[in-house]
């Protein structure tokens, strides 16, 4: 069953490793959720199976949302690996800091698009960074490392997974992280529509407030 | 603003400039601790003296804290100038710690650094508390380009410097780690004595647990959660679960959470060092966590020697010089403090 052809390593993350093989024939990413010697092992079992499980789901699940995300082909629990498919093309990351400005603009309404399909769905991804997305030749956004995800329809759990969206565009495109954002959650309002959008703005700020040290949060 | 140039020439200037030393004090009461520390302009640090405000009963309550700060500060100063062997005439410029912190103190300090430049006719810099805290570590620890994970009562956060600023890649979206900490063990009956923190009892029941009970581990993105972490443990402490299985619980899942940011920050930036500071930075098990990530990402780990972990004197004294030496004053009508004066807004000119 497992006919993984030699495995080459393409990416040492900081939670997974992945490795480029051929899979009958295909290109396949086989993430494999190493053991981290710092944390006790009952832990890092129950850390590493947990997302091993749920990440192909909610995968799977993100595309009846109509949110591409790579195919899987097979999970192995006890090795805590997930063979997919590998999707051509560049990581968003890469590209929006020297995309001309309408192109950066076109990106970041179509994340928002695919952020509101997927909450609108009850998905959080729950690690929106622009390294989390793949842009393919033919133009769709992929998305994927859906290992902090969960399925959830609250505000609460909607507002965070903004919030981290706007905290990964601050630390990685500050130059114009702003513009992004608006431009992320105008495509995001259109999808969930303007009601529920407002509902989502105001909880992003509320989080803001909780956290220590902003400067909004009044005595 | 006062220029450098002009506010030297108020000082009294000695006949030849290379041949003496100038001097900082700075003043820290951002929470607990009223200290104050005396650093020369080439980053020696001559002194470092504090006085801490240890609550009766419960957590810092900030206007006793204030209260301590005021009647302490004096002797603090004093204590501080003798050690390091100079007199007020001396000094060259006075900062203190504008933000973030609480207000009552953080007031308390500035109060007393205003009046001491007022006095003797030196410029004023405020400086930020957490700039400070990765400053002072660089200093002593030696690293120049690290990862920093700053962990206290009052802050929990992975920065990196990245284009004239500390940028923040993972904090806490609610409470503090120390704060967690100290209030499980306030919620166990422990209580705060001089020379044993809490967080230092909570470690040393930590060794002395064996099971690890299931806590809530919750990590979003880069930041993490520990509030829940915090109402699970309590609730399991009241259905009679072995304090020492829930301190070792408690410390694994907290320290697993912020190791775990602090790897995804480290494999982010790419860089080269990892430094551990703030009040928590005193745990053996937290630094030996750190300790293996740092490891696997070729990467120097360093922990800030536990004087200059906590909050200090000295090292609102050393940023006050790299402010001073680029040109940074704060004017008196601007030297009101910040409670909420976030690390990331905070320019750094004196890197790169």
């Amino acid at each position: 069953m497992d006919t993984l052809g030699a495995r080459r390593l393409m990416k040492k993350g900081a939670e997974a490793s992945l490795y480029l093989a051929e899979w009958h024939g295909l290109k396949v990413v086989v993430k494999v959720r190493i053991p981290k010697k710092y944390r006790p092992p009952a832990l890092d079992v129950q850390i590493r199976t947990y997302r091993t499980v749920h990440e192909p789901q909610l995968m799977h699940e993100a595309k009846a949302a109509e949110v591409p995300t790579p195919l899987i082909y097979m999970v192995n629990v006890p090795e805590a690996s997930i063979t997919m498919q590998y999707i051509e093309g560049q990581q968003i990351k890469q590209l929006l800091n020297r995309a001309p400005e309408e192109t950066r603009h076109e990106l970041c309404m179509k994340i928002g698009d695919l952020i509101g399909k997927l909450h609108r769905q009850g998905l959080i991804h729950g690690d929106l960074t622009t390294s989390n997305m793949i842009l393919s030749p033919e133009g769709k956004i992929y998305f994927i490392d859906f290992g902090l995800g969960e399925k959830n329809s609250e505000v609460e759990a909607q507002g965070v997974d903004l919030h981290l969206m706007k905290r990964a565009l601050q630390s990685t495109h500050y130059m114009f992280w702003e513009e992004c954002f608006k431009n992320v959650l105008s495509g995001y309002s259109c999808v969930v529509g303007a009601d529920s959008a407002e509902k989502v703005y105001e909880k992003i700020r509320e989080i803001e407030r909780r956290g220590r040290y902003v400067e909004e949060r009044k005595q | 603003m006062y220029p450098p140039k002009n506010v030297k020439s108020m000082n009294n200037m000695p006949a030849d400039p290379k041949n003496e030393e100038s001097y900082c004090l700075g003043i820290e009461s951002s929470a607990d601790d009223f200290g104050v520390g005396v650093a020369t302009f080439k980053g020696e640090i001559l002194a470092n003296k504090s006085d801490s405000y240890i609550p009766a009963e419960g957590g810092i309550h900030p206007r006793e804290a204030a209260r301590h700060h005021a009647e302490v500060a004096d002797k603090v100063v004093k204590d501080a100038l003798t050690a390091a062997g100079i007199k007020p005439r001396d000094l060259s410029v006075i900062a203190f710690s504008q933000g973030p912190g609480l207000g009552p103190s953080l007031r308390t300090g500035a109060t007393v650094a205003r009046a001491l430049a007022s006095y003797l006719e030196i410029p004023l810099v405020g400086v930020n508390h957490s700039v400070a805290h990765i400053e002072i570590g660089k200093l002593k620890t030696g690293v120049v380009d690290p990862v920093t994970l700053y962990v206290s009562g009052g802050n929990t956060m992975v920065t990196a410097f990245e284009a004239g600023r500390y940028r923040v890649f993972g904090e806490t979206l609610d409470i503090a780690l120390g704060n967690c900490l100290d209030v499980f063990a306030r919620e166990a009956g422990l209580r705060h004595r001089k020379g044993l923190p809490l967080g230092a009892a909570v470690e040393q029941l930590a060794a002395k647990g064996k099971n690890l009970v299931s806590l809530p581990y919750v990590v979003k993105g880069m930041d993490l959660s520990l509030s829940g972490l915090l109402t699970a443990a309590t609730a399991m402490l009241q259905k009679g679960c072995p304090l020492e299985d829930l301190c070792y619980s408690l410390q694994e899942t907290a320290f697993s959470m912020v190791t775990e940011v602090t790897e995804r920050a480290l494999a982010h930036t790419e860089k080269r060092e990892v430094l551990l500071t703030g009040g928590v930075a005193a745990n053996k098990r937290l630094q030996s966590m750190l300790g293996v990530i740092a490891e696997e990402h070729d990467a120097v780990f360093h922990v800030v020697p536990l004087e200059f972990a906590t909050d200090n004197g000295a090292m609102i004294a050393w940023t006050g010089v790299l402010a001073y030496t680029h040109g940074l004053t704060t004017p008196l009508a601007e030297s009101y403090v910040k409670l909420r004066w976030r690390v990331d807004k905070v320019d750094v000119p004196w890197i790169r």
